[in-house]
Order: C-alpha cells, then sequence, then structure tokens
C-alpha cells in the first residue's frame, strides 16, 4: 500500500518538465520549517534543483528511505544499527541544526523561575517525587515556597523527536529510567497525561495547576511559554538558548564520531544545555542518478556554509563550526 | 434451472440471444452490469483492506499470537505490545457516548418529527445536518478549551460529591479523560441519530398515528406506541451509524482522553482508544515489530467493529420479528 502511495507520488512529481532536477525526501517535522526555507533559497539560487520533503514525520522518512520511495530521508533521532544493516545499502548521517526540550510548568503562587536538578526530573516523571514540595525539587530553589500539591506530569502522547531526546536525557541521568522506561519516540510512561503535539502538551500545562510537562525549545521561545533551568553535567544551571543549545553541539563536537550518529544530551560544558540534539539528514551512501548526486551533494555543501544564515531567524541553533567542517569532508564520500 | 426463465419472463426480463441484444441496447444490461461493478468494488475494498491489515501485521501476530488481545502493556522501548487498554478505551468511551446521545438523540427526533410545527422542524434540522457536518477537530477543540476546564472546575467536583462512594467517579480531577472523551463523542453522534431518526419517523404511514387516535390513545400515545415501534429498525440504523462513528472518531478523542494506555474503573483517569493511539504513534514508528504492532491495532479495530455490527443486525433481526408478533 505504501509502495503503490509512494510511486503514485512519484508519478505525480516527476510529471513535470525534464530540464528540472525533481528530488524528493520526507521526515521529521521539527525542523521541517527550517528544511523548507533551505529547499526554496536553494531553488532560487539554483532553479534547475527542486526539492520536494513530505514531512510525515521521522518514522515514515526511514521507511520511505529504506524503501526507496524518495532519494533522501530525514530524521530527529539516528538510525539504530540493526536499520542501518536491513537497509542493504549504505547511509550517512548528516546533521543539519539543533533542537532542544525544556521543562514547562504551572505552578499557581510560583513566579519564579525553577531549577532542576536532573536527579529531580527524574523523580518527578517516574512519578518517585509526587508532590510540589518534594526536597528533591525544593532542594535547589531555597527562595521559592513550592506547595504541598500533587504533581500532575504531562507528557506527548504523539510519537516525536522531542519526546526522543527528553527520554534519552533520563535515560543518561537515571539508571533507573534507563531499565524501567527506555528511550525512544514514545515510552510506556511511568505517570502522567498525554498531550499531542508541543501545542498540546502546552495547552494542558497552561489548563492544569500543579503541571509540568516538557516542550520544543523553538515552541516555547515562540509561545512565551515559562520554563526552568536545568543543572547540566559541570554542575551549573543552564536555561535553554540557541546559545546554550550551539555550546552543547559545540561541547560534543569533540567526540563526534565518523558517522556523525551521536546523542548530545548531558554533554560537557559550563554553558551547554544538557537536553538538546541535532536532526539529520538521511542520505545514500551511493547515488546511482549522476544528476541527483551532483546536486544533493551541492545542496549540502551550500546548506554547511551559506544556509546556516537562515537558522537563527528561524530560531533554529546553528551547527558548530567544527561539525559543519567535519560534515564538508564526509559530502565528499557520496558516490 | 427450468422454471427461472419463466419467471423472468413473467417478471420482463426476456432471456435468450435476441432478447440479450434487445436488453443492452434498451440499456438494462449496461446499466446491471455497471452498477453491479460498482458494488463488486465496495466488497473488494473491504477485502484488500482485511489482507493489507494481516499481512502487515504478520509479525505482530506470530510475535505475541492471541495474547496480543488482552495483555495490557505498550511500550515500544521494551517492544512490549498488547491491545486491551485500547480495545477498552474505545468500548468505554463509546458506550459512554451512546449512554448520553441516545436517549437525547431519539427526544429530539420525536419532538421534530411528531410533535413541532414543520417549519420550526425543516429549520432546526437544518442546524443539525449543519453540525454533523463540523469537522471533528472543532469538537475538540472545543472540548479541550470548554469542556475541559468546566469538568475540571464544575462537573467532575460535583460528580465526585454525589457519586463518588462509586468506583466509576474517584480519583483526582485532571479535567480530561474518559468521561470529556465520552461527553465530545456524545455531542459527535448526537446529530446523526437525530436526522436519521427524524427521517425515519417522518416516513411511518400516516394511517398508523391516525389509527391510534382513532383508538383513543393521546397525541403522546400515539406517537410512543405506534409511530416509534414502527419506526424501530431505522432508529435502531441510526444508532449504529453513530456507533460505527465512534467507534473509529480519532482527533477529537486523542485531545480529551489523556492518552494513557492504562485501564482504570474510574471515568476520570485518562485513557486511551485504538484510533488515537494509531494517530499518535504511527507516524514516528521505527521498529517494525511497533509498526505492525500498530497495524494489528488497527485490524483488531475493524474486528471490532464488524462484530458490534454484526451483533446490531441480530439484534435488529429480534426486535423486529418480536415487533411483527405484537403487531398480529
Amino acid at each position: 500500500m505504501r509502495k503503490v502511495l509512494g510511486f503514485a507520488l512519484l508519478a505525480v512529481l516527476t510529471a513535470t518538465p525534464t530540464w528540472a532536477q525533481n528530488i524528493n525526501a520526507a521526515g521529521a517535522t521539527f525542523p521541517y520549517p527550517i528544511y523548507s526555507k533551505w529547499f526554496d533559497e536553494y531553488h532560487k539560487a539554483h532553479p534547475s534543483v527542486q526539492i520536494n520533503y513530505q514531512s510525515i514525520g521521522s518514522g515514515g522518512g526511514i521507511r520511505q528511505l529504506l524503501d526507496k520511495t524518495v532519494d533522501f530521508g530525514a530524521s530527529d533521532g539516528p538510525m539504530a544499527d540493526e536499520q542501518l544493516q536491513q537497509a542493504g545499502f549504505k547511509i550517512l548521517h548528516f546533521p543539519t541544526v539543533l533542537g532542544g526540550a525544556v521543562p514547562s510548568y504551572n505552578i499557581p503562587g510560583v513566579s519564579a523561575e525553577l531549577k532542576f536538578t536532573p536527579e529531580a526530573l527524574a523523580a518527578i516523571f517516574l512519578g518517585k517525587a509526587s508532590k510540589w514540595n518534594d526536597p528533591a525539587i525544593s532542594g535547589p530553589n531555597p527562595g521559592v515556597k513550592l506547595p504541598a500539591e500533587d504533581i500532575v506530569v504531562v507528557h506527548r502522547s504523539d510519537g516525536s523527536g522531542t519526546t526522543y531526546i527528553w527520554t534519552d536525557y533520563l535515560s543518561k541521568v537515571s539508571e533507573e529510567w534507563r531499565t524501567k522506561v527506555g528511550k525512544n519516540t514514545s515510552v510506556n510512561w511511568p505517570v502522567g497525561l498525554g498531550g499531542k503535539g508541543n501545542e498540546g502538551v502546552a495547552g494542558l500545562i497552561k489548563q492544569t495547576p500543579y503541571s509540568i510537562g516538557y516542550v520544543e525549545l523553538i515552541y516555547a521561545v515562540q509561545n512565551n511559554l515559562p520554563y526552568g533551568s536545568l543543572k547540566n553535567a559541570s554542575g551549573e544551571f543552564v536555561k535553554a538558548s540557541l546559545a546554550s543549545v550551539s555550546a552543547a553541539a559545540a561541547g560534543a563536537a569533540k567526540s563526534m564520531p565518523d558517522d556523525f550518529r551521536v546523542s548530545i544530551t548531558d554533554p560537557p560544558g559550563k554553558e551547554a544545555y544538557p537536553i538538546s540534539s541535532f536532526t539529520w539528514l538521511l542520505i545514500p551512501g551511493q547515488i546511482q542518478d549522476a544528476g541527483k548526486r551532483s546536486a544533493i551533494k551541492d545542496f549540502l555543501a551550500w546548506m554547511l556554509t551559506s544556509g546556516q544564515q537562515f537558522c537563527e531567524p528561524l530560531a533554529y541553533a546553528k551547527l558548530p563550526k567544527e561539525v559543519a567542517a567535519k560534515e564538508q569532508k564526509a559530502v565528499a564520500l557520496i558516490q | 434451472m427450468a422454471t427461472a426463465p419463466t419467471t423472468a419472463e413473467a417478471a420482463g426480463f426476456p432471456w435468450g440471444p435476441r432478447a440479450l441484444i434487445r436488453r443492452v441496447r434498451s440499456g438494462d444490461e449496461l446499466a446491471r452490469l455497471t452498477t453491479l461493478v460498482f458494488a463488486l468494488v465496495v466488497v473488494l475494498l473491504a477485502v484488500m483492506l482485511v489482507e493489507q491489515l494481516w499481512t502487515n501485521s504478520a509479525e505482530a501476530r506470530h510475535r505475541f499470537g492471541l495474547a496480543f488481545l488482552w495483555s495490557s502493556t505498550w511500550d515500544p522501548v521494551f517492544n512490549q505490545f498488547g491491545a486491551l487498554p485500547f480495545v477498552y478505551g474505545t468500548l468505554v468511551t463509546s458506550a459512554l457516548g451512546l449512554l448520553i446521545a441516545v436517549p437525547l438523540g431519539l427526544g429530539a427526533a420525536i419532538f421534530l418529527a411528531e410533535l413541532a410545527p414543520r417549519s420550526l422542524s425543516d429549520n432546526l434540522t437544518f442546524l443539525i445536518d449543519l453540525l454533523a457536518a463540523v469537522p471533528s477537530v472543532i469538537y475538540g477543540l472545543l472540548g479541550v478549551f470548554i469542556l475541559v476546564p468546566l469538568m475540571r472546575t464544575e462537573i467532575q467536583p460535583a460528580l465526585k460529591r454525589a457519586l463518588g462512594f462509586t468506583v466509576l467517579f474517584q480519583g483526582p480531577l485532571y479535567g480530561i479523560g474518559s468521561l470529556t472523551a465520552g461527553l465530545v463523542l456524545a455531542v459527535m453522534i448526537v446529530p446523526f441519530i437525530i436526522s436519521v431518526s427524524r427521517e425515519v419517523l417522518l416516513a411511518v404511514p400516516g394511517d398508523q398515528r391516525e389509527a391510534a387516535l382513532a383508538l383513543g390513545a393521546t397525541r403522546w400515545e400515539a406517537t410512543w406506541k405506534a409511530v416509534v415501534p414502527y419506526a424501530r429498525t431505522g432508529i435502531m440504523g441510526s444508532i449504529f451509524l453513530a456507533l460505527a462513528r465512534a467507534l473509529g472518531e480519532t482527533m477529537a478523542v486523542t485531545m480529551v482522553i489523556g492518552n494513557n494506555p492504562r485501564i482504570s474503573a474510574s471515568l476520570f483517569a485518562p485513557g486511551y482508544s485504538i484510533a488515537a493511539v494509531l494517530a499518535n504513534e504511527f507516524s514516528e514508528a521505527t521498529g517494525n515489530l511497533y509498526l505492525s504492532a500498530l497495524i494489528e491495532l488497527g485490524l483488531v479495530l475493524f474486528l471490532l467493529t464488524f462484530v458490534l455490527n454484526g451483533l446490531a443486525r441480530l439484534l435488529i433481526l429480534l426486535t423486529t420479528s418480536r415487533g411483527s408478533v405484537v403487531q398480529t
């Protein structure tokens, strides 16, 4: 069924004039605004190349890439070893921009910005700290009078990259979380209510007194949601921002593996915000069609240099220079 | 076989080559074949749907077997999948929706068809038909922004005070949950019940009313004892159409149900429905087993609808035969 649909889509999309180099891609929804901006700007600079991107979700992007119904995919989480082996062809990961997840809360009577330790967050989301005045939460917030009310945990109900990095972080800082819950785009939540999308979670937090949940950093910034700061691996309390998210990536750049499949949650660095992640383009290692190959390679090179200027106006954190430079070298590996 | 041509001939459909040519020329045969193809397409679609769901859920079916139906863990990280909380949530919210919508819808339909002046009835029906066409996401948004706060601050505390001694109305008050989902579903399906039931009631022959009135029945007695029983099959049909919509409703339910795959006796607790989990998790499901478990959930929903519709037909058969006994 998917294949049939894919072919139908291809048939429609390839019915445009032959001089245009049409490239089809599908995947993650989180970077969709910057991707559509990039593909649009690139098309303006190179009118012969048209990249069509379907933001159907990371899972769908990976599946369509494996079915070869798209030329490349995009995902908020790196592909697992098992998936790469199943693919039957080489797939390269290219980090594009960064995203972060922030704890947002609604406690009537508390206007101060809360500070969270990794232990407190894990305890809250495991359901072990059930009241706001739990010492794990009140400890780092000495001036704030927290009420003895039940905590209402809110999480994403739809599978999402934001859930992936949130649970990836909790898995790193809490052994109990790692063994009991684990990390994925959807998990078996020990407690809480599920809201659909960032707007669903934000809506539930806004409406439910004494609630806490996590939302995508860009969404929180654009909608002026209050959110707390987090204690990072260096022991500093850092509030999420484009700069602190980029700092997290820079901290991880030194240990960046050659395939770029790296989790940068809980990274080293004093200014680094601990819950952030790359989002990736998934490019086949070998592209048969010479026209498509050169177009994709040229787009990647453009994205890593001129393309970066479009990130911050759209509130995406830029790639650190070291990472962009390393990716430039990897572009040459596409054959 | 030998008698078939004669009966067909008697019915005005002569057989034989010359007759066939005549019929093709007159368009009858063409119309018969065309409509036959249309009818077969519907059957074919249903068969292909089941076939696709069946083959694509193979991995999950082999892994979990029938235990999938009564296992209650849904854990994409550790690849443990069970359908029970979703089946439970689907049935509970649909049942709640029907429980509220059926008396309301039937009452409104009786008023519109039997008691209201014709002009008022027509205008109101126009509005009700409009309600049936409102996209479900609108109902979901109304649910989230108006019903949920009202539930949390007014309705749920009142229910808890009055009925808190039963297991159905206990636990923390979030505003969202199975009860809220059932209420939203009730609002969504009530237009279907009203609209179809009204049509059915209007189609009841006037003789039926006049006979009852002639026997000395009051207006209400004539309606309740002579008209409504006559229209019973059609009213049942409207209820099952509404049930089908409630079972498959996705967007509005996922916005207010709380999306938590746990089975809880309390109607205040968050729940989950099959359609909601499919909408939520399908696009980001990466593992093969995970995906095939989601597709198997789709299969379960299809079978659930199938079984409930079968039961509905059975119920209609039983009630109509009883009705005819009463009539003779």
